[in-house]
């Protein structure tokens, strides 16, 4: 009997820290789920004439992928994203974070370019209004410009199955 | 003489944590620069996710320092820059989060603790001086000890 209640104690700290020790601290949840993106203008990095704003998220889901050369989570997913991109599933928009314009070229003619259009954002004023902290990340946007979904570190094509995929089934399931 | 000379040691050696990652300078007002220093230091970095934004050289405590200082040079109240942090980031990045239902624990967690502490100290502190006092076993509790005849 008097071994009751530190067993119990013991208990529930295991479960406590199963729980919290099992959970990666550097997945902070985003503010924006379930809130329209934030707004955005940025100028396009392979033609600095156009630009890429929210309305390019309008319309049908979208992948808002924020990427920079310097990012070697980005090198990992970067085939990845290229399968995706030729799968033709949904439009994914890179976000060329606090990077410059040279480097971003030499990338994307050396290793593919998965993306529709790519907003260039050197100073990281636009990844800052996102929430951006660690690229990559990859949101998922729903035809009316909310965000769904946000994916922090390399995209795998596990993620997108189980993450993604069901996300933008019941999309168009809506009729979206 | 040689306390000077230890503490002005003392002073040098820990003068080295004290190298400014601030590279801006300072604010133009002793006011703003006070409250500059406040907010920087209750925003989290969420890169290096032990340090404040005033404390970490990470590119993205840099963003979060600058914007907090033009913000401020713009007139902006602090409700107002805390409001933007975490409409971008969340209550995460406050190191001291508002209390909501997500939080109640965190915020009451000490309190409990302090209550649970207690109560099993106190229950622990009776249980013993109750077992003091009891005879112990194959003691006779009639026969009087030597501590009551001596009282």
């Amino acid at each position: 009997m008097r071994y009751v209640v530190p067993a119990a104690v013991f208990a529930v700290l295991v479960v406590f820290f199963w729980i919290g020790l099992s959970k990666d601290p550097s997945e902070v949840p985003s503010p924006f789920i379930g809130k329209p993106a934030p707004t955005f203008r940025l100028p396009e990095l392979r033609n600095p004439e156009a630009t890429v704003s929210n309305a390019n998220l309008q319309g049908q889901p979208t992948v808002l992928n924020v990427w920079a050369t310097w990012c070697v989570g980005c090198r990992q997913e970067h085939e990845t994203l290229m399968q995706l991109a030729s799968a033709n599933m949904v439009p994914i928009y890179g976000l060329n974070y606090r990077d410059n314009r040279e480097d971003a070229l030499k990338w994307l003619d050396r290793l593919g370019d998965p993306y529709v259009a790519i907003g260039y954002d050197p100073e990281g004023a636009a990844g800052l209004d996102w929430g951006v902290y660690g690229a990559p990340e990859t949101f998922l946007i729903d035809p009316s410009g909310i965000v769904v979904y946000k994916h922090l570190g390399p995209m795998t094509l596990s993620v997108w199955r189980e993450e993604f995929m069901p996300r933008i089934q019941s999309m168009s399931g809506r009729g979206g | 003489m040689m306390r000077r000379i230890a503490a002005l040691a003392l002073a040098l050696l820990l003068s080295v944590t004290a190298l400014a990652i601030d590279s801006e300078g300072p604010m133009p007002n002793p006011e703003l620069q006070a409250r500059y220093d406040r907010l920087t230091n209750e925003l989290r970095c969420l890169v290096c996710q032990n340090q404040t934004v005033a404390d970490s050289n990470a590119d993205l405590a840099k963003d979060l320092r600058d914007r907090t200082r033009e913000m401020l040079l713009a007139g902006a109240s602090d409700d107002q820059i805390i409001e933007f942090m975490t409409e971008r980031y969340g209550d995460f990045v406050l190191y001291r989060p508002p209390v909501s239902n997500k939080t109640l624990l965190l915020w009451a967690a000490p309190v409990l603790l302090l209550i649970v502490g207690s109560l099993s100290a106190f229950l622990v502190i009776r249980r013993r001086s109750l077992a003091a006092d009891l005879p112990e076993e194959g003691e006779d509790p009639f026969q009087t000890s030597e501590a009551d005849l001596r009282s």
